[in-house]
Parts: C-alpha cells; sequence; structure tokens
C-alpha cells in the first residue's frame, strides 16, 4: 500500500488497483479513534473484579492461559462484551449518519424517527404482555424495528422515496408507537415496568457469543455496503437533480442505504435495547471533530463504537460492583462531550 | 407559497375557534359519570349540593379549562422553538424543559418522599426552568452582543438542547432504576395526565402561560424576519440576541407550566405547528394563533377520550393525543410537498 499526498487537503492510498482519496483532516481523526478504540478495548478486558494482567489476557484469548477461571472471564465475559460494545456502537454510529444524510437534518436519527421506537415496541409487548425471556424480547425487538420500518417505508412512499418525507412519516409513527409503548408501562403492573425499563435504558450486561455472532455478521456484511454507498450518498445531499446530473442512481442508492441504515440499527437495538443518543450524537461529533461539511460514514462508526465501548467501561466500574446500564452513560457521556464539542468550536470562531 | 387574504384566514381560524369550542363543550358533558346533556347544562348554571353538581362543577369545568389553557401553550411553545431553531422538527422538549421537568419530579419522590400533584407541579416547574437556563447558558452562550459577537446556529442551539436533554434524561433513568417507588410514581406522571386536576392547578399555572402567550405573539414579526437569515434580520431591525432571549423565556414559561401542570406530552408541541402551517402558511403572525386554537381541539378530544374508552379507568390524556394526532400527522406529511421553515 502507498500513501502519498495528493493536495494540502487529502492524501491517497493505493493498493494494487485500488484507490482510496481521503480528506487529511477525517484520516488523521480516523486513526486517533480506531487508536483510541484499541486502548478502550484492550482496557475493558483488563479491568474488573478479577485482575488480569495484559500477559494473562492475551494467553486467555489464544487458549493457553493456566488459569481456568481467568480464561472463562476474559474469552466469555469480557471479550464478547467488549466486541458487541464496538460493533453496536459502530451500527449505530452509521445508522444515525445514514439517516441525518438522507433527511439533511441533525435531528433526524433513528431514535428520532421511530426504529427504536419501533423496536421497544416489539420487545415491551413480549416483557409486558406475554411476560418472555430476553430471546423471546430480543426476537420481539427486531421484529418490532423491522415491522416499522416496513409501515414508515409503505406510508412514506409515493413514486418515490423523498428523504425529508421519510423523516416526517417516521415521526409520526414514532409519535403513535411511543404512546402504545407508555400506555404498555402505565398499565403493567410494577414487576414487569421495572424489567422493561431495564430493557428501555440498554445495557450489555448479558451478552454472550450467540449476539455477537448476530451482530457481528450484520455489520460485517452491512457497513463495506454502507461505506460504498457513501459517495453517491454525499452527492445526493447537493439535491436529487444534481446526484442524477452526477451519475448517481438516486432512487434506488436511496432505498439501499435506508434498507442498509434500518438493519443495523434494528438488530443493534434487538440486542442491547435502545442504547440512547449514540446515533444521533457519533456522527455530530465525528463532524465537528474532521470539521467536514458533510457527516461522514466510516468516521462516524468509529465515533460510535469508541463511544459505546468507553461507556460500558464507565458503566461497568463507576459503581461496582453495581452495573448500570450502558444506555445511562451514553447519555450523559456523549452529551457532555457534544456539549463541550459545541462550547469549544463557539469559542475557536470568536478567537 | 400560497397568497391567502386576510379575511380567509381569519375565517378559517374562527373555524377552528369553534371546533375547539364544540370540543370543550363535549369534554363538559361527557365523562365516566354519565351526567344527561339537560342536567350538565342545568348544573352549569345552577349549582347544587348534590354529586353530579360536584362532577360537573367541581370536576369537568376545571379539568377542561385546564387542558384549554394547556393546549395552546404547547402549540405556541412548539411553533416557537421550531421558529427559533428553524428546525420542522424541534419540540418544546429540545429546550430540556420535559426531561429538567422529569428530573426534578423523580428527585422529588426520592429524596425529599413527595408524592401530591400539587407538590410535582413545583417541582417540575423548577426543573424546566433551571433545564432550559442551562440549555441556554450552554448553548447558546451568554453575554454577547448582538453586533460584533457571534450568535449560537439553529442547528447548534438543537443539538445542544438535545445533548442536556439527554444527559438530564441519563440522571432520572439512573433514579428510577435504582428508586422503586419513584418509579412508580414516575410512570404515571410522564404519560400526561389531567385526571384529579381542580382549580389549584388551573389558577397556578394561567398566569404563566398568559404571560407566555403575550410575549409570543409579540414577537411574531421579528420571527417573521429572522426565518430570512440572521442578517437579513439584522438588517430589517430585529435584535437577533434579544428576540432569542425572549423566545425561549416565552417557550419556558408556556412549556413549562404545562409540564408542571399535566405532565411531559410530547407530540402536541410538535404536530400542530406543523398542521398550523400547513393552513396558514409560515407567517408567524398566523402560526402561532392557529396553533394556540387548534392544539386546545386535540388535547380536548383526547382528554375525553381518554375518559371513556376504559371507563371508569382512564387512559392518559398524552397517550391518546399522540395516537390520535399522529396518523393525521403522517396523511399531512404524505400529502404536500414540505415547505422550510
Amino acid at each position: 500500500m502507498r500513501v502519498r499526498t495528493a493536495s494540502h487537503r487529502h492524501v491517497v492510498l493505493r493498493a494494487g488497483g485500488a484507490v482510496l482519496r481521503l480528506e487529511r483532516r477525517a484520516f488523521a481523526v480516523a486513526a486517533a479513534l480506531l487508536a483510541v478504540i484499541l486502548v478502550i478495548g484492550v482496557s475493558g478486558m483488563l479491568i474488573g473484579d478479577y485482575p488480569l494482567g495484559v500477559r494473562d489476557v492475551l494467553a486467555s484469548v489464544a487458549g493457553v492461559h493456566g488459569d481456568p477461571l481467568g480464561q472463562y472471564f476474559v474469552r466469555d465475559i469480557r471479550l464478547p462484551r467488549v466486541l458487541a460494545a464496538l460493533l453496536v456502537g459502530a451500527a449505530l454510529g452509521v445508522s444515525g449518519g445514514i439517516f441525518q444524510n438522507i433527511s439533511g437534518n441533525a435531528l433526524g436519527s433513528p431514535d428520532i424517527i421511530g426504529f427504536t421506537t419501533g423496536a421497544a415496541t416489539g420487545a415491551l409487548l413480549q416483557i409486558i404482555l406475554f411476560e418472555a425471556g430476553p430471546e423471546a424480547v430480543a426476537v420481539g425487538a427486531l421484529l418490532g424495528g423491522f415491522g416499522t420500518a416496513f409501515a414508515v417505508y409503505l406510508l412514506a412512499w409515493r413514486g418515490g422515496l423523498a428523504g425529508y418525507r421519510l423523516v416526517l412519516v417516521g415521526i409520526g409513527v414514532s409519535a403513535v408507537l411511543a404512546a402504545v409503548n407508555s400506555l404498555l408501562v402505565v398499565r403493567a403492573s410494577l414487576t414487569a415496568a421495572q424489567t422493561a425499563a431495564q430493557w428501555l435504558a440498554g445495557s450489555l450486561n448479558a451478552i454472550g457469543w450467540g449476539q455477537v455472532l448476530l451482530v457481528a455478521c450484520t455489520v460485517g456484511a452491512l457497513l463495506p455496503a454502507a461505506l460504498v454507498l457513501s459517495r453517491p450518498l454525499g452527492a445526493m445531499t447537493m439535491g436529487d437533480d444534481l446526484a442524477t446530473g452526477l451519475g448517481v442512481r438516486v432512487e434506488r442508492t436511496r432505498l439501499l442505504i435506508v434498507a442498509i441504515g434500518i438493519a443495523l440499527v434494528s438488530v443493534a437495538t434487538a440486542i442491547t435495547g435502545p442504547i440512547a443518543f449514540v446515533a444521533l450524537a457519533a456522527p455530530q461529533i465525528a463532524k465537528r471533530l474532521t470539521r467536514s461539511a458533510g457527516i461522514g460514514l466510516g468516521t462516524a462508526a468509529l465515533m460510535g463504537a469508541a463511544l459505546v465501548c468507553a461507556s460500558d467501561l464507565v458503566a461497568q466500574r463507576l459503581f461496582a460492583p453495581t452495573q448500570l446500564p450502558v444506555g445511562v452513560v451514553t447519555g450523559s457521556l456523549g452529551g457532555i462531550y457534544l456539549i463541550w464539542l459545541l462550547g469549544s468550536e463557539w469559542r475557536r470562531q470568536k478567537a | 407559497m400560497r397568497r391567502t387574504s386576510l379575511g380567509v384566514r381569519l375565517t378559517v381560524l374562527a373555524g377552528f375557534a369553534a371546533l375547539a369550542a364544540v370540543a370543550l363543550l363535549v369534554s363538559l358533558a361527557v365523562g365516566s359519570n354519565p351526567i344527561p346533556l339537560g342536567d350538565v347544562w342545568q348544573l352549569l348554571t345552577h349549582p347544587s349540593g348534590s354529586f353530579e353538581s360536584a362532577v360537573v362543577n367541581e370536576q369537568r369545568v376545571p379539568r377542561t379549562l385546564l387542558i384549554v389553557v394547556v393546549g395552546a401553550a404547547l402549540g405556541v411553545a412548539g411553533a416557537l422553538m421550531q421558529s427559533l431553531t428553524r428546525n420542522p422538527l424541534a419540540d418544546p422538549g429540545i429546550l430540556g424543559v420535559n426531561a429538567g421537568a422529569s428530573l426534578a419530579v423523580v428527585l422529588a419522590v426520592a429524596v425529599f418522599g413527595v408524592a401530591s400533584i400539587w407538590f410535582y407541579l413545583w417541582f417540575a416547574f423548577a426543573g424546566a426552568a433551571l433545564a432550559s437556563v442551562l440549555v441556554y447558558v450552554l448553548g447558546a452562550g451568554v453575554g454577547r452582543g448582538a453586533a460584533g459577537g457571534r450568535v449560537a446556529t439553529p442547528v447548534r442551539l438543537a443539538l445542544a438542547g438535545v445533548a442536556i436533554s439527554m444527559a438530564i434524561s441519563a440522571l432520572v433513568q439512573t433514579v428510577i432504576l435504582s428508586n422503586q417507588h419513584a418509579f412508580n410514581e414516575f410512570r404515571f406522571w410522564a404519560a400526561g395526565s389531567a385526571e384529579g386536576r381542580g382549580y389549584p392547578v388551573l389558577w397556578a399555572v394561567l398566569g404563566f402561560v398568559v404571560l407566555g402567550l403575550v410575549v409570543a405573539l409579540s414577537l411574531a414579526p421579528s420571527l417573521n424576519a429572522l426565518a430570512l437569515g440572521d442578517e437579513t434580520g439584522r438588517a430589517l431591525g430585529v435584535r437577533v440576541a434579544r428576540t432569542r432571549v425572549l423566545v425561549m423565556i416565552a417557550v419556558t414559561l408556556l412549556a413549562g407550566a404545562a409540564t408542571a401542570a399535566v405532565g411531559p406530552i410530547g407530540f402536541v408541541g410538535l404536530g400542530v405547528p406543523y398542521l398550523a402551517r400547513a393552513v396558514c402558511g409560515p407567517d408567524q403572525r398566523w402560526v402561532l394563533p392557529y396553533s394556540a386554537v387548534m392544539a386546545p381541539t386535540l388535547l380536548l378530544a383526547a382528554d375525553v377520550l381518554g375518559r371513556v374508552v376504559i371507563a371508569p379507568q382512564e387512559v392518559q390524556v398524552g397517550i391518546i393525543a399522540a395516537i390520535l394526532g399522529g396518523p393525521v400527522f403522517i396523511a399531512l406529511a404524505r400529502r404536500r410537498r414540505i415547505e422550510a421553515l
């Protein structure tokens, strides 16, 4: 692979016939985020009530550690948890980036346009009406997310899928579903309502390899597809006519990218419950760090992964041995970070 | 943009006002205690000491009036918020009002052991006010002159509001997940209900709402100018920073009072201004009164339905309002081209 400086703002990566042109600052931010993710991921393996060193962790991952208990903690508890945090975070970040691009609105994240609410409706029905176990709740959430997406899609389709209409219809559907959720919680017994509240907070506390595999397959298949589509998507933010002029097949691209965004957010929510704010904040934080005009899906994915992974570490250790749901921490950590970023941006402009 | 004459707009507005009046009368006449229509009128004009008289005069009248006040407040606050952030997806909750009120209520239960509508009202109002001040200080920045200093862009204000709301909501969740009693009180309060609200609640919030409405209506021309952009607005003689502060004060008064009175009601502030703009166009001098008339109609209808669908129990007004309003909103989003704010 060859790295070449193309201009003041861009770097070009060449590997064989493939050429990748990146904005210099986005490249630096992505590299820094990868480093951060690595550090937090390794910390997530090291830190816990059962203390282990770097060498223990590496040996356990390789399966040659002498201490079976240590090996169990690393391979069956900490490793899947860290991987799940990274994958779910990346899925939410990309999904948020996709919908903010499609709607041209910073508030147009899947939290606000209904897919997360629909997944919650599916899960709450399972928890409250059928008193189901975790697997059935995950299936309910998945069905709820996809069902909502299908309904929104059908309602928003009018010989084409305008991004903004999709978001508005999503908000209407979301309002109705949020009311249904609220009705379920109000009519439920206190115990069932509390279980529901736990699920609604979004948590990585009971993650196993099965769930990691599901989200890994989803992200593994859809993230590259989203990155390939991010260039035509960028062109579409300048308007459909201009994008068509540039050779983008607008309708097809939009359909594909929306489907990808929905699949990512639905699977992530089914696994962990709705983790607040990541889909909205990660793309915006990434955009402000790269100081780019548009929303980059790659940096949004990295930012989402870093945010969820760091939040989960805090959620585990802040009041240990009591474990907070990760959604509580992403809400406050992401919120505070975004506020700080907005503030510093403003100070920089003023100076 | 469609040009509509003053007369047409006034007539349509009067039509919506008539609709609101019908809803108001229905709200007085219908409830979980079946009282014949003639008797209701009789009891309104000549209160007796009977049970039915108490139901009509002590329960239905203050409750109906409160719903009207809350509805008008939420509709206008939503219109102001969407105009301020120039984002049709914004609602009063973005100013942190709902999150702040929620935190205050769960803390009132968890820390102070308070559990009554009357105390929730004041805690919620204080929480809503504090949160919106926080959003303003952190989001818009303070102490900047209108001349040289930079004013926060609308999108940044919206983002700051969401960020602060999220951070506060995280605290709310921490409390309700660790305190069963607080959770149980909170889940009923958070659905948004007018059940059991009498005259004291009405009198407590009425002044704030009226003040908020007056401020809001007086700001309409400035908001119209600002819709063209800060620079153009300034050139047209609008004091940008001052207008923004006043709008945020008005939203805090209106949405804070509404949330304090009946709990957080989500959809009305977002959906009704959107419906109003669909009818009367983007002129804020019309959007604000239209919202003030249309929102109470929706809330009254929702409240009446909530009282009768599973009588003698009630479904919370916030829930029914979203279930009623959502489909209308979707139908509208499907039908028309979306105008930019």
